[in-house]
């Protein structure tokens, strides 16, 4: 198990990089909301969701959105890296009519789930998908990945009543709370503390966790597979912005910066020099 | 119409294992049977139409064919971006009946006033808008909506419209259906207009002029090789329609033969580019926006002479 986790630190050191990379290449902003999910991603794509290149069409795979499409080199990264498609696509990622834009746009490549880009539409697919699955008795599991920027949304909320009022208990929310938003602090343009209090107080069985932390998000996967809980589970995940980079890490400079030569030689260095 | 479109769904729900039924806080007794027949497969998904509609198109994707129900004004203004994004953009095959078309909520106020709706949802690339005229109408246009590769808009009345079709109609989707033969102008009517049309159409007939009336159920796609035999027969043509002048059937005749010119008048009856203000019935509605049969006969006779 030790090992495995070892793996996963490197793993996700490896697709940071390849993140910088990418929006250094295309010059794409959105920097820090990739970054700071990037563990949270690689934790559900290698020790939770039922999913590979051979499952990308099946009706009885797991699904996982990724609501804050902004992230989306994040996604591509690890979708790659899972050998949904080559790696090859990240090379021309962003490029002029490249299938893998700035956001995922529908059936963009195999194994995105959902095209995002605006906030406060992928729980309410989730809920379709996840209620699908009761319809057609299938078993698979629906996990959707917000901003907290994106809680902002009153859609986020009309979705996280139904569900609980449809006691969803195969899906999951994962939040990730690197407590910026575009233009300042998540806290001070909307006060959304507490929120694994106000997720519990919809409804959800609500938990919160250090989303660096694979230990953590291992054993919060664990409740996720679960079954008998009647709710629907809310992870607040405890996030940095820009995470993995020095100079990136808690600076929402780098929600729009896009990093230079330099800079991005220096964060590889820091990020596999490890 | 709404008793029409409960009993058809259910009718459907009957048939078909796909089909889901999801509600905004409205209808409750009206989808008793739907409910006992596929308990699995209705929804209140409450006063949250935003989410009502996510939700539809998560299941589409699933392969479920889900239908949302609420009042129109609700089901649209308030969640174009859904309508624009998870259903337009994704192409997911969800129908969207919006209930108490137009003015048929009068006396609720503004609030409950769906004018403008057809021509913002006429804008999102992919998606059809069907507003039947009667009953008999909506039963052959739901279905043709399940037909459908990509999302519909179907907008009905309320409860207790005159049924004009003998029986059901042909109702195909970019089809306009004949419901009266007349040789020296058109009235097309979009929706629960059409027994004004006839009434209309009636008076000029008083008056010895013989004028044709169709039923344009499909606004978008449009009846256009209708369009082309209208305009070429006859001298005048009059749109109608409980819809704002701007964006509706008017617009999309006016854009239509702007590119196909004719030498035939077109005139545009709908609703006003302004907010009524005053609480009133739907018949003083119709006649604050001038949609009334002697209006329209009048508008018709003045300019064939």
């Amino acid at each position: 198990m030790n090992s495995s986790r070892v793996n996963l630190e490197k793993l996700s050191a490896e697709i940071r990089c390849q993140v910088i990379g990418m929006s250094h290449r295309a010059k794409t902003p959105h920097l820090g909301s990739s970054l700071s999910c990037v563990d949270l991603l690689v934790g559900l794509y290698w020790e939770f969701l039922r999913i590979g290149p051979a499952q990308a069409n099946s009706p009885d795979r797991d699904r996982l959105i990724l609501s804050k499409g902004h992230a989306a080199p994040a996604l591509y990264a690890v979708l790659s890296r899972k050998g949904f498609f080559p790696e090859t696509l990240l090379m021309d990622y962003g490029k002029d009519r490249a299938a893998l834009a700035e956001q995922p746009s529908p059936g963009c490549a195999p194994g995105v789930e959902w095209a995002t880009g605006s906030l406060g539409h992928g729980l309410s697919a989730g809920i379709g998908m996840t209620l699908a699955a009761r319809i057609q008795k299938r078993n698979y599991r629906t996990v959707v990945l917000l901003s907290d920027g994106e809680c902002n949304e009153g859609s986020v909320w009309e979705a996280a009543m139904f569900a609980a009022a449809q006691k969803l208990e195969s899906l999951t929310v994962f939040v990730d709370y690197n407590k910026w938003q575009a233009t300042g602090r998540s806290e001070e343009v909307m006060a959304l503390a507490p929120l694994r209090d106000k997720w519990d107080s919809f409804g959800w069985e609500a938990r919160e966790i250090n989303g660096h932390s694979f230990p953590e998000i291992c054993d919060v996967l664990k409740l996720a597979a679960a079954t008998g809980r009647q709710k629907p589970l809310a992870i607040v995940a405890h996030t940095i912005k820009g995470r993995g980079v020095s100079f990136m890490e808690d600076d929402n400079n780098w929600h729009y910066r896009i990093p230079n030569e330099d800079e991005v030689k220096k964060a590889e260095k820091e990020l596999l020099d490890v | 119409m709404r008793n029409a479109f409960a009993e058809e769904i259910t009718r459907l729900a009957q048939e078909r294992q796909d089909v889901v039924l999801l509600s905004g806080d409205i209808g409750n007794r009206l989808f008793e049977r739907f409910k006992e027949i596929a308990p699995a497969r209705f929804f209140n998904c409450g006063v949250a139409e935003a989410n009502m509609v996510g939700v539809a198109a998560g299941m589409a994707a699933c392969g479920l064919r889900p239908v949302c129900y609420t009042i129109a004004s609700f089901l649209t203004y308030r969640v174009v971006e859904q309508i624009r994004l998870d259903l337009g953009y994704h192409h997911q095959r969800v129908i969207l009946v919006g209930t108490g078309a137009g003015l048929s909520y009068a006396s609720l106020g503004s609030t409950h006033h769906s004018v403008e709706d057809m021509g913002m949802l006429r804008l999102i690339p992919g998606l059809a808008v069907l507003a039947p005229g009667d009953a008999m109408e909506l039963r052959p246009a739901l279905r043709a909506a399940f037909d459908y590769p990509g999302p519909v808009y179907l907008r009905i009345g309320k409860k207790g419209e005159p049924v004009i079709h003998a029986k059901e109609p042909d109702f195909k989707i970019g089809k306009g259906l004949r419901v009266r033969e007349g040789t020296r102008a058109w009235i097309l009517s979009l929706g629960n207009t059409l027994p004004l049309a006839l009434e209309a159409s009636d008076l000029l007939k008083a008056q010895g002029i013989d004028c044709a009336v169709a039923s344009m159920g499909s606004l978008k796609p449009l009846d256009t090789a209708l369009l082309k035999e209208v305009f070429e027969s006859s001298k005048v043509v009059l749109t109608l329609e409980e819809h704002s002048v701007l964006g509706g059937l008017g617009t999309a005749v006016a854009e239509w033969k702007a590119a196909n010119p004719s030498k035939a008048k077109l005139l545009t009856f709908g609703t006003p580019d302004q907010f009524l203000h005053e609480t009133t019935h739907q018949a003083s509605a119709r006649a604050w926006a001038g949609l009334t049969a002697q209006r329209i006969a009048d508008g018709i006779a003045k300019n064939l002479s």
